[in-house]
């Protein structure tokens, strides 16, 4: 930019409306794309974001748009963008931001409001965002005015990304952003180091680690949120150290390495919850020990001493305590741990093992040909048929273990699930969001036909952005989920769990513009995956599945990850 | 109910060794050990904005910490509030509550005051019929009438919680009909500076 350009530049800004400063501060922060939904008090925003270089992806329901922003926030690093106006589109935000709260997701959201004086006079949609989101968001910020409103943006966009991410929010009064100030922004966001632990701290974990005799690694979402992904392969391979993985952290470590013994945890592998219940040393990585993780604490890893890297020291020793802390960023803890590692363990008969373990319990599922599909061959044909950078996403229940269990993960930012907050209706704006973060590599979705209804209005939106993902929908007529725990644990009183009311799928795909597939039988499943993958746009596969089918292993709630039940009778 | 997997039975797997307590931390599985709750006093420099004290009593309601009281005011700097509050906690659920409390935006330090110049202000209504009596109690707890009517007396005085505690049980003999205290408020004792804790 020449001088008398970036002049008229800065004259230009020297008047703007707070709308503008919003708006301007979101392209200095270097963000693309927002996901949202137009309304009262969200117009001026929209105004100018229609006069700026953001594409605006406009969503068929805010929820829509904040699981979409979300998607686009884990797939690519950087916080996702969503709007919408005050009310009752703030309060549509709020399942997604819950979402993002409890997965650290970086995200942020800009609402509307009502014009300052008439803020808690209870105004045509009115609702205290900032009362409701507090509980749900990392930070929220009420502006105040326009003169400092496009540094509130930024701060917001900072703080999403910084640290552990999470979703922000900025409420902005109609008044505030309507007003027109002479003030550009003023402050660049501090850039903060990147936090390594003690060193005495290091050395401790470190002489730990090298006695141990049966260490593991336990790989949490955080090793994919630090981009510590490349540091954590090398050292486990390295110190030939067992890497487990959380829900969150799947794709940290290659599944495909020997090494590698898949997720703990309630639907978790034999292996890797074996692994857990048996080790004397643990090392994790950006984990909250979440209790779908840990089954009940008290036989959780008894044995273990524990090493636990995050970079939130509120989840250091909160639900399990850390007997080596190690506060810092993923990457550079693990750099410093390897260089303070005096040698390898020596676990060579823990290798073996685990490699035991491995052969014991294997995932595995019959599939006679006279009866129903099996939603497990789905999901390994969909993966064979596609590249290893495939995206995933999926809706939360039966289906949503069937993936993660059979679909063999090897990349980071490849698995996009809604984790912590279990949210039904997630996969489908996830997977919209996904694609337009990565327009060049293809994106799956796995549903529940319950899951699938709950946001399928959301196909409009892949239809008309002309978005090529495909969607299959493990239709088992129920909330199989529920089904499955009312079987185990209710005597099989089916209270609203079945839902042979659900419409045709394939139908509902064409009626929005998208295409449709049925798979009935076996021998429909590759050639139907084929072609729905090779349709140039949306499409959506009801899978007619085995509507018996249920997830193992599974340890059932507050129970002991050692004693996973592998069929009906172990519950 | 189909979909069972192949492998060894719970019971014939190799059994883990060793427990952890409710709070995850590792035990001797003979001795049932249950951490004890203490009493603490935290003292955290907050942004003097609308909207941070209940954005830490809904941390505190939302966590489950228990808290015995919270106080808050400002402070030398124009910008900074004060809080000081009382936390009735196992060890490790006073340091969860200093963790969360640290990561609230508007928070910008936090400490724990053992050994701290601790007080609280009472205003106690007592019944009049016995004025010798009453102020008799008053002075022995250093506290003095700030207003006397036709039927009852107003004392305030100042204490630690436990003072404050004595002097009530002690004015009831008299009649008490009604109390307000504000909770304890603290600063740490001598040159050292009320912030960040040395844990
Ligand atoms: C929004 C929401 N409502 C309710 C639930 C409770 N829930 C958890 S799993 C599940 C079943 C989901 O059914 P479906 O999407 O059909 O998947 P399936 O389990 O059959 O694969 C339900 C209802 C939830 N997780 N989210």
């Amino acid at each position: 930019m020449s001088e008398t350009e970036s002049e008229t530049r800065t004259a230009e800004r020297a008047v703007q409306t707070g709308a503008e400063a919003a708006i301007s501060a979101l392209e200095d922060a270097g963000v693309e794309v927002g996901f949202g939904v137009q309304g009262g008090a969200i117009m001026p925003v929209y105004d100018a974001l229609g006069q700026s270089d953001i594409r605006h992806v406009t969503m068929a329901h805010e929820q829509g748009a904040a699981h979409a922003a979300d998607a686009y926030g884990i797939v690519t690093g950087e916080p996702g963008l969503c709007l919408a106006t005050s009310g009752p589109g703030a309060t549509n935000l709020v399942t997604g931001l819950a979402d993002a709260d409890m997965d650290s997701d970086p995200m942020v959201a800009l609402t509307g409001q009502v014009p300052t004086d008439m803020v808690g006079n209870d105004a045509f949609q009115e609702t205290d965002t900032t009362g409701v989101t507090t509980p749900i968001t990392k930070t929220n910020y009420f502006a105040t005015d326009a003169g400092t409103v496009g540094d509130t943006v930024r701060d917001a966009v900072a703080a999403a990304s910084e640290g552990r991410q999470g979703p922000t929010l900025v409420d902005l009064p109609k008044d505030v952003t309507q007003a027109e100030t002479a003030t550009s922004p003023s402050h660049e966001p501090e850039t903060k180091p990147t936090p390594e632990a003690p060193a005495e701290a290091v050395d401790e974990a470190a002489r730990a680690f090298a006695a141990a005799e049966k260490p593991v690694i336990l790989a949490g979402g955080g090793v994919i949120k630090g981009e510590a992904t490349p540091e954590l392969r090398q050292f486990a391979v390295d110190h030939g150290v067992p890497v487990v993985t959380t829900m969150p952290g799947v794709g940290a470590f290659d599944e495909t390495h020997p090494l590698a013994l898949g997720m703990a945890g309630m639907h978790g592998t034999g292996p890797a919850n074996m692994a857990l219940t048996h080790c004397d040393f643990m090392l994790a990585v950006g984990t909250r020990f979440d209790d779908r993780l840990t089954g009940g604490v008290e036989t959780f890893a008894p044995a273990a001493r524990i090493a636990h890297i995050d970079i939130d020291a509120s989840e250091v020793s909160k639900n399990v305590h850390a007997d080596y802390p190690l506060i810092g960023d993923a990457s550079a803890v693990l750099h410093q741990l390897d260089s303070a590692v005096p040698r390898s363990p020596d676990a060579a008969d823990w290798q073996a093992q685990c490699e035991t373990w491995e052969r014991e319990y294997p995932m595995d599922y019959d599939a006679p040909e006279d009866e129903p599909v099996k939603p497990q061959f789905v999901v390994e044909a969909v993966d064979e048929a596609t590249a290893g950078d495939t995206v995933v996403t999926t809706g939360v229940g039966q289906h949503q273990m069937w993936a993660v269990q059979y679909w063999t993960f090897t990349e980071p930012r490849t698995w996009v699930s809604s984790h912590g907050l279990g949210t039904m209706g997630y996969g489908l704006p996830a997977a919209i969001g996904a694609k337009v973060a990565a327009p060049e590599r293809e994106v799956v979705s796995f549903e529940g036909d319950g899951s699938f209804l709950m946001t399928c209005q959301e196909l409009s939106v892949a239809v008309r952005e002309e978005l090529d993902i495909t969607v299959f929908v493990l239709n088992n007529e129920a909330i199989g989920m529920v089904r499955q725990w009312q079987d185990a644990f209710f005597e099989g009183r089916r209270t609203a769990s079945e839902y042979p009311w659900g419409p045709d799928f394939a139908t509902v795909a064409e009626a929005f513009g998208a295409a449709g597939f049925t798979i009935d039988t076996y021998d429909d499943v590759a050639d139907t995956v084929e072609a729905a993958r090779e349709y140039d746009g949306p499409s959506v596969v009801d899978c007619r599945i085995d509507p018996r089918e249920d997830v193992y292993p599974m340890v059932p709630s507050g129970g002991d990850n050692g004693a996973f039940a592998l069929r009906e009778e172990h519950l | 109910m189909t979909g069972g997997l192949q492998g060894p039975d719970p019971e014939e797997r190799q059994q883990a060794t060793g427990r952890r307590n409710s709070q995850g931390i590792r035990i001797d599985p003979d001795v049932e050990a249950e951490p004890a709750e203490r009493r603490e006093v935290l003292s955290a420099l907050v942004d003097h904005e609308p909207g941070v004290l209940s954005e830490v009593a809904g941390l505190f309601a939302r966590r489950q910490f228990n808290i015995e009281s919270l106080t808050v005011g400002p402070t030398t700097d124009e910008g900074m509030a004060r809080m000081t509050i009382v936390v009735r906690e196992p060890g490790p659920g006073v340091e969860q509550a200093k963790r969360q409390l640290r990561k609230l935006a508007p928070v910008h330090s936090v400490s724990e005051l053992s050994g701290a110049v601790e007080r609280e202000l009472a205003l106690i209504k007592v019944e009049d019929d016995d004025p010798a009596g009453v102020a008799a109690v008053a002075e022995m707890y250093g506290g003095e009438a700030v207003e006397a009517g036709p039927e009852v007396v107003t004392v305030e005085l100042t204490g630690s919680e436990e003072a404050v505690d004595a002097a009530i049980a002690a004015f009831e003999r008299f009649g008490v009909r009604e109390v307000a205290r504000t909770g304890t408020a603290a600063l740490a004792g001598g040159t050292q500076e009320t912030r960040e804790s040395n844990d």
